[in-house]
C-alpha cells in the first residue's frame, strides 16, 4: 500500500525547498523551524529584529481566498528579513477574467519572483503551483482548501513548546471542526511529527473526516472525557456554513454539548494551556472567561506567528543558496581536476 | 477482396474457440474459421499469423468522441482512430454531446460522421430526458427508431425518483435499454475524491460510497416495479456488487459495467493531487477494487468499458478539484483488460468476453464475435511484443491519460474493420 508520494517539497539534499505540508517531514525538518524561530525573539524584550537575510529577494503573497491576518504577519514576517514583498489579490483580478492560474503565474514568474506564498479554496492549489513553478522559484502554503496551513501549525506547536518545554509525551486535546479544517489537519500531523503522546479530537461525527483513523486520532463524543488529563486544549472556530449545511441544529446546541467553559476545563490538567488559532466565537466555541483566563495563551500566539513564518521563509533561501554553491564548488573542483591534468 | 489470416490462435469467447486455425473473410464478412477453406475460396491475399493471436474486435459500450461539441477535445474520426488502435472497433457514445444527442437530427449527424470516418463502427446512446436536464422525457421511441442502441443520462443521473419511474416504464413499454448510472446528487455533494483513507488526510471533499449505493438501491427497486431492462454503467463499489448480484438471484433485468481503470486503480493514486487520477464515479477503496474484480470473475459485472473521456490539456492543468474528471482510455481498454489474465484476476477467454460478447449481448448486437456472417471486425495481436505507454505517443485528441511509464504485455499488430486493415501497428 502505497502511503506518500516523492515530497516533492524537499531538495536533492532531503533539505525545504518548499513549504506546502507536514505530512512526509521528519522531526528535525520541524525542530529546526521552531529553533530559528526562537533564535529571532530577543530574550530580553521579545520583540523581533530586522535583519537583512532576504535582502534583494522578491517574495510574492498569492491570495485567491480573501484574508487579512496571515496575508498580514507573511508580510510582516517578509519584511523583517528585509524582502521586497508584492501583495496581490488575484480573487478580484485575473483568474476572473477567464486567464488560467498556470497563466497568471508564468507572468508572475516573468516579473522575477522568487517565491510565492499562496492562499488558494482548493485542497492540493500549493502542490499544484509547486510542481509548476520555475526551478528557482520555491512555494509556501499560505492555506490550501480544506488540507494544509502549515505555517500556522508550526506556530501552535512553537508556542505549545514555549510552555511545555517540548511536545514529546503531551496529551493534547483539539475540540470542533476537524473535517472543514486545514488548519487542525496539519495540528495533527506537527503533533504526531513532533510524538506528541495522544492526540484526541471532540466533536460530533458531521465535524469528523469520514476516517479518523487514517489522521491517527482518537476521537471523543463526550467533552468531558475528551478533556479528562490533557495538557493542550486546543479550540477551533466553528464557521457559520456549518448550520446551513445541516451539519449542526445551532451555535447554542453546539456551545452546550462542546463549548469550552471554565467548569470542562476543570477536567483537564491544572496547568494545561488553552488555544485557538482564531478569530474566536465567544460563547460558541469557547467562552469569555476561558479565552481571557489564565490558562489561554490566544494572543501571544499572533506575536510567534511572524517569528516561525520568518523562520520557513529564511531556512528554504538558505537550503536553496546552500545547494548553489555546492554545485558551483563540485563544479570548480571538477576545472581543477581537469586543467591539473 | 478475399483475405486468409492462417495458422494463427483464434480466441472468440461467443462460439467458445480457442484453436489455431485460419480465418477466411470475403466482402467484409467472416466466411468461416477452419483447417479447410469454404468450397471455392481462393486468397487474394494471405496473412501468415504464426505465434499471433487472433480475437474479435472489441466493443466498448461507453465512449465519448467529442463530437458534436466542444467541451471534450477530439473528432469522431480522430477518436475512432484511437480506438481502433486499440483493438476497439464497436463504440457506444453517450449523449453528453453539445448539443445533447436528445434528438434525431443528433443522432443522424452521429451516424454520418461516423461512416465518413469509416473506421469503426459508432452506436449512439441518446438522452433520456431532454438535455439531459433529468425533467422532461426526450422522444425516446424516435431515438430508438434513428437508431440510439439506449437511452441514458451520461454523467447527470435523474434525482426526481417520479421521473426516473416513468422514464422506465415508458423504456419497458417501447422494449427500449436504459443504461444508468447510480448516483445521488446530494450525497456526493459536490465532492472530488472516494471519501476514504486518503481524502480524510488530503481534506478532499468526500464523494461517499453511498452517493452511489443509496440511488442504485432506488434504481433497482424502480427496475423491478416497471420490468424496464436496465444497464448500470460504471459501478465503483464492493456494495454495489452485491446489490446487482442479489438483483441478477432474483431475476431482474440488469447487467452492469465497471470502467477499467477502477480495476487498476485506488484512492491512493490520489495522494499526490494529480488531477489525471480525476474520474467520476472517483478511485474508491482497495476493498472496493477486490470486489469489482471478484465481481468480474464471478459474472456479476458483464462488461468493462473504456469510459474514453478525451480532454484538453487546460482541464487538467488545475488544481485536483478544479480539474475535468475523465481519462482518455480508449488505448489501454484492451491492456487494462488483459492485465488482469497476467494478474491471475480471469483467464483470457473471460477477459476478452468482457470486451467482445458480453457487451455485444448487452446491447443486443451480433458484434463482439468472429461467427460466420458477421462484420470482418477483429484484432491481430502479437503476445510476445511488450510495449510501454507514452502520453506523447498517444493517438487520441486528449491525452489525459494517467497510465504513463506503465509496461504492458502483448499489443496490437493490426485491426480490421469490414475486412479492411484500418490500423498497423508498424506498417511495412
Amino acid at each position: 500500500m502505497r502511503l506518500s508520494t516523492p515530497n516533492i517539497q524537499l531538495n536533492e539534499k532531503g533539505k525545504l525547498r518548499h513549504f506546502l505540508t507536514l505530512e512526509g517531514l521528519k522531526h528535525h525538518h520541524l525542530t529546526e523551524i521552531l529553533d530559528v524561530a526562537e533564535s529571532f525573539i530577543d530574550p530580553l524584550t521579545g520583540e523581533i529584529n530586522k535583519l537583512d537575510t532576504l535582502h534583494g529577494k522578491a517574495i510574492m503573497n498569492l491570495f485567491f481566498e480573501p484574508s487579512t491576518r496571515t496575508l498580514t504577519t507573511f508580510e510582516i514576517a517578509e519584511k523583517r528579513l528585509s524582502a521586497d514583498v508584492v501583495n496581490l489579490n488575484i480573487e478580484t483580478s485575473s483568474t476572473k477574467k477567464g486567464e488560467t492560474l498556470l497563466d497568471t503565474l508564468w507572468n508572475l514568474e516573468a516579473m522575477l519572483a522568487d517565491m510565492f506564498v499562496v492562499r488558494h479554496s482548493e485542497s492540493g492549489a500549493a502542490h499544484f503551483i509547486a510542481k509548476h513553478v520555475a526551478p528557482h522559484v520555491h512555494v509556501v502554503n499560505a492555506g490550501d482548501g480544506q488540507h494544509a496551513h502549515p505555517t500556522q501549525a508550526m506556530l501552535d506547536v512553537f508556542t505549545i513548546r514555549k510552555h511545555k518545554g517540548d511536545i514529546f509525551d503531551l496529551k493534547v486535546a483539539i475540540i470542533g471542526d476537524v473535517q472543514h479544517s486545514r488548519v487542525v489537519r496539519s495540528q495533527i500531523q506537527a503533533l504526531s511529527i513532533l510524538e506528541a503522546r495522544e492526540i484526541r479530537v471532540i466533536g460530533p461525527k458531521t465535524l469528523l473526516p469520514s476516517h479518523p483513523e487514517a489522521l491517527g486520532i482518537h476521537v471523543y463524543d463526550n467533552v468531558e472525557e475528551g478533556l479528562e488529563g490533557v495538557d493542550v486544549v486546543i479550540n477551533v472556530r466553528l464557521q457559520n456554513e456549518r448550520m446551513k449545511s445541516a451539519l449542526l441544529p445551532s451555535e447554542k446546541e453546539f456551545f452546550n454539548l462542546y463549548g469550552l467553559t471554565k467548569e470542562r476545563l476543570a477536567y483537564a490538567k491544572p496547568d494545561a494551556i488553552v488555544m485557538h488559532p482564531g478569530p474566536i466565537n465567544r460563547g460558541v466555541e469557547i467562552d469569555s472567561e476561558v479565552a481571557d483566563g489564565e490558562q489561554s495563551v490566544i494572543l501571544e500566539q499572533v506575536t510567534y506567528g511572524i517569528a516561525v513564518r520568518m523562520a520557513v521563509m529564511s531556512i528554504i533561501f538558505r537550503n536553496a543558496q546552500e545547494l548553489q554553491e555546492e554545485k558551483r564548488q563540485a563544479l570548480l573542483d571538477l576545472n581543477m581536476m581537469e586543467t591539473s591534468e | 477482396m478475399r483475405l486468409m489470416v492462417e495458422n494463427i490462435r483464434i480466441l472468440d469467447p461467443q462460439q467458445d474457440i480457442d484453436q489455431v486455425t485460419n480465418l477466411y473473410v470475403a466482402r467484409g464478412r467472416i466466411l468461416g474459421i477452419g483447417k479447410d477453406a469454404p468450397e471455392g475460396f481462393e486468397a487474394d491475399r494471405i496473412i501468415n499469423g504464426t505465434g499471433k493471436w487472433l480475437f474479435p474486435g472489441l466493443v466498448d459500450l461507453q465512449a465519448r468522441l467529442a463530437e458534436p461539441g466542444s467541451h471534450y477535445e477530439g473528432t469522431i474520426a480522430s477518436e475512432t482512430k484511437a480506438a481502433v488502435s486499440g483493438g476497439i472497433t464497436t463504440i457506444c457514445c453517450p449523449p453528453d454531446t453539445m448539443p445533447v444527442n436528445d434528438s434525431q437530427a443528433v443522432t443522424e449527424l452521429i451516424q454520418r460522421r461516423a461512416r465518413q470516418a469509416a473506421t469503426a463502427f459508432v452506436l449512439p446512446i441518446g438522452a433520456i430526458t431532454k438535455e439531459l436536464g433529468g425533467q422532461y422525457l426526450s422522444n425516446m421511441a424516435a431515438l430508438k427508431n434513428a437508431g440510439c442502441i439506449a437511452l441514458s443520462q451520461a454523467n447527470s443521473p435523474i434525482q426526481n425518483s417520479l421521473t426516473l419511474k416513468n422514464a422506465m416504464a415508458y423504456a419497458a413499454s417501447n422494449d427500449i435499454l436504459l443504461m444508468l448510472r447510480s448516483e445521488n446528487k446530494n450525497l456526493k455533494n459536490n465532492g472530488v475524491a472516494h471519501s476514504g483513507v486518503v481524502s480524510s488526510r488530503l481534506g478532499l471533499t468526500e464523494i461517499p460510497a453511498s452517493a452511489e449505493t443509496a440511488a442504485l438501491a432506488r434504481d433497482l427497486i424502480l427496475v423491478e416495479e416497471t420490468g424496464v431492462r436496465a444497464h448500470f454503467s460504471l459501478i465503483s463499489t464492493a456494495r454495489s456488487v452485491e446489490m446487482i448480484a442479489d438483483a441478477k438471484k432474483r431475476g431482474l433485468p440488469v447487467t452492469c459495467d465497471v470502467a477499467a481503470h477502477q480495476l487498476h486503480l485506488t484512492e491512493y493514486d490520489v495522494m499526490d493531487f494529480d488531477s489525471l487520477f480525476h474520474v467520476t464515479p472517483p478511485l474508491r477503496s482497495h476493498d472496493d477494487k477486490a470486489a469489482l474484480r471478484v465481481g468480474l470473475k464471478m459474472g456479476v459485472i458483464d462488461a468493462i468499458v473504456s469510459d474514453h473521456t478525451p480532454l484538453d490539456r487546460d482541464d487538467k492543468l488545475l488544481p485536483f478539484g478544479e480539474s475535468a474528471p475523465g481519462i482518455s482510455s480508449l488505448e489501454t481498454l484492451l491492456a487494462l483488460t488483459l492485465k488482469l489474465v497476467d494478474e491471475g484476476v480471469l483467464d483470457l477467454n473471460q477477459a476478452l468476453a468482457k470486451v467482445t460478447n458480453h457487451p455485444a449481448n448487452i446491447i443486443g448486437l451480433h458484434h463482439g464475435s468472429l461467427e460466420t456472417g458477421n462484420s470482418a471486425d477483429f484484432c491481430i495481436f502479437d503476445p510476445e511484443a511488450n510495449w510501454t505507454l507514452d502520453r506523447k505517443e498517444m493517438i487520441s485528441r486528449g491525452d489525459n491519460s494517467p497510465f504513463q511509464g506503465w509496461e504492458f504485455n502483448g499489443q496490437i499488430e493490426a485491426t480490421y474493420f469490414q475486412g479492411r486493415p484500418v490500423y498497423q501497428n508498424n506498417p511495412v
